[in-house]
């Protein structure tokens, strides 16, 4: 991978990171509400899974861990902020938070809290730029708990024999909430149900960000290529709770350790250190810089205003 | 003009958008070479290919799903529905995607979920359900309950047009048993009008899909009685035409409500709140509802006739509150 491509991983990731800590506390400090839900673990999978796609023709459906994805996929920073914020200026108008947005320009459209229902959502999206003769693929992601939902099946097996471009990221960050694997699935791994669908199916590790750049990169080719979907399953963990509510006691120390150990960015950093791309300096003037670029968004967005509360009665439906 | 039967009729709105409007498409259950259980569909798949009048696997939720991806890049799909009942293996995307994706985003999902829905013919609880309540609850959600085939074509065109997601209730036991002169080519009933199918002076009926029918048969031998009786048939119950069932309120000041579904919770408890709020002062008697015993629809013959609503049931409650 080219040295250029490979900074531009680490700064989404560093991006993804710093967002993450900046809702956090925002959240301490009773100024982001709801549920904030941290995606501490899943840099590389974000990142690296969108970076496979090309922005201009396809379209991502990421759900609310996937911060990363947003980025690279051109998002930016402030109305990222607005929306999680639900200031005025957001593009849910308030009516929702978190990263449940779309951005149609974007070509991004986010999840809603009912885990799996946007797969099949995805699967006719595209169906319908196949039905224009575009080329677009979809990228979608469900967690380890989340892939236990019928829709995903229905969604999988109906993308399957209509061989639709489609990729589903499975990340397995190991609890759903605070329901382990071995009370979510039974399978060894959860891309071993690609067999059940006659689609490719791969597992791989969710931790390092070119990995998964290369695995997804692959998906992206076959669904362009006509040769329908493909399950990407990517193993990392969440290193905090389902939410900032949730005290986490239900993960065992040694185990948090140990993918404390495999942390995507400070490893990803290492690695490229080691190679020579970038050095200790370079990194801390970039977490510093994008620590500032955090500051000044969440001080932007908190200058405005709460959306009007006439908005609460606006667009149930469209006009005209 | 015309002359076709309530199924051709609405075969006919999606044949006459589908050839104007290239972004219609279907989605559905043997709605393909086979042609649709109700064979409403037949000829679709040689007119159009198998990318229009796509058959899809036994999977309602990805079918109105898809229709939801559909519907957001561009293309104004209909879903079908193989019974209505079966919505319910759809419900989360129906209900939680589609009704709220405007008030969400402010962007419009121009989709169809239409489908066979109603009793009365042998069908068992699981083929007879008269669901559209369980929509108009739920926000979002456009409702629409046709009763003639004039009617199921125009509110289908409009449906079809529409920016909005409708849920299009077809009565199965309406299929091929009425006919009248229908509009030929492109023809459109706007969502939210309710229509007067009789008019009268004594009581108003206020009504909608299959009960339309036996409250017009009601009617006619009430006639002999000495009993104007006036039919209002909503048509619509998202939206809600209110203007025009307060004014038949107003002019009879005796108000029955029928449906088909069942009792609590249905749509005529909505219809008779708002007319006890507003117009109250117009009233002679109470409002009366007549509707199904709040049980599944039942098999045989003699249950199933015992617990629907008829024409009988209707003029019993048309009674009441005429002499009341």
């Amino acid at each position: 991978m080219p040295p250029e491509q490979t900074l531009l991983l680490l700064r989404y990731m560093i991006m993804a990171r710093e967002f993450d800590a900046a809702m956090l506390r925002l959240y301490r400090q009773g100024k982001a509400f709801g549920g904030v839900y941290s995606q501490l673990g899943n840099e590389a999978t974000s990142v690296g899974s969108a970076y496979a796609l090309d922005p201009k023709r396809d379209v991502l459906f990421p759900m609310h861990r996937n911060i990363g994805a947003h980025f690279v996929f051109g998002q930016n920073l402030d109305q990222l902020m607005v929306n999680h914020l639900a200031r005025e200026g957001s593009q849910m108008r308030g009516t929702d938070g978190t990263g449940h947005y779309a951005d149609e320009t974007l070509r991004i459209y986010g999840n809603v809290s009912h885990l799996g229902a946007m797969i099949p959502v995805a699967a006719g999206f595209v169906l319908a730029s196949r039905m224009r003769g575009e080329d677009c693929v979809a990228m979608t992601y469900i967690g380890d708990g989340g892939a236990q939902v019928g829709e995903v099946h229905e969604a999988l097996n109906f993308a399957s024999v209509h061989k639709l471009p489609l990729v589903l990221i499975i990340e397995n960050n190991q609890y759903a909430y605070s329901t382990p694997n071995s009370l979510e699935f039974a399978c060894a791994k959860l891309s071993d149900r690609a067999l059940g669908y006659g689609i490719h199916g791969e597992t791989i590790d969710g931790t390092n960000v070119e990995t998964v750049y290369e695995a997804c990169s692959r998906a992206v080719q076959r669904a362009r290529a006509g040769e329908g979907p493909s399950i990407i399953e990517t193993i990392t963990m969440r290193l905090r709770g389902h939410a900032e509510h949730d005290d986490f006691a239900y993960v065992p120390k040694e185990m948090l350790a140990e993918w404390t150990a495999k942390d995507p960015v400070e490893t990803y950093i290492k690695t490229l250190i080691k190679r020579g791309a970038i050095t200790e300096d370079d990194v801390q003037a970039l977490k510093k810089g994008t620590l500032a670029d955090m500051i000044q968004a969440i001080d932007r967005a908190l200058e405005r205003p709460w959306p009007a509360a006439e908005e609460g009665f606006r667009n149930v439906f469209i006009e005209g | 003009m015309a002359v076709m039967t309530y199924l051709e009729a609405i075969a006919d709105a999606m044949r006459v958008e589908m050839r104007k409007d290239k972004s219609v498409f279907m989605i559905g259950e043997d709605i393909g070479a086979y042609g649709g259980a109700f064979k409403l569909t037949k000829g679709f798949l040689e007119e159009f290919g198998s990318e229009r009048v796509m058959d899809a696997p036994i999977s309602e939720s990805a079918i109105i799903g898809a229709g939801i991806g559909a519907a957001l890049n561009g293309m104004r799909p209909i879903v079908e529905m193989q019974f209505m009942d079966f919505v319910t293996n759809g419900f989360n995307q129906l209900v939680t995607v589609a009704g709220t994706t405007a008030y969400r985003w402010g962007i419009g999902l121009p989709l169809v979920v239409r489908g066979p829905s109603g009793g009365g013919v042998g069908a068992n609880p699981f083929h007879s359900r008269n669901s559209e309540a369980w929509f108009a609850h739920s926000t979002g959600l456009k409702v629409v309950c046709p009763a003639f085939p004039a009617d199921a074509k125009g509110l289908l065109t409009a449906a079809i047009r529409d920016n909005n997601p409708v849920v299009f209730y077809e009565h199965k036991g309406l299929y091929r048993k009425i006919k009248e002169e229908v509009p030929e080519g492109e023809y459109v009933v706007p969502l939210g009008l309710a229509r007067v199918v009789r008019e009268g002076k004594s009581v108003s009926v206020i009504t909608y899909g299959s009960a339309v029918h036996m409250s017009l048969q009601a009617a006619e031998t009430l006639a002999q009685e000495g009993i104007d009786v006036e039919v209002v048939d909503i048509r619509t119950l998202v939206p809600f035409d209110e203007e025009t069932v307060l004014e038949s309120v107003r002019k009879t000041g005796r108000v029955v409500v029928a449906h088909e579904a069942v009792l609590t919770a249905g749509f005529g408890g909505e219809i008779a709140a708002r007319i006890a709020d507003k117009a109250f002062k117009y009233l002679d008697a109470p409002v009366k509802r007549v509707a199904s015993f709040d049980s599944p629809t039942p098999f045989a013959p003699t249950l199933e006739k015992a617990v629907l609503p008829d024409a009988d049931k209707i003029m019993v409650a048309i009674r009441e509150v005429f002499r009341f």
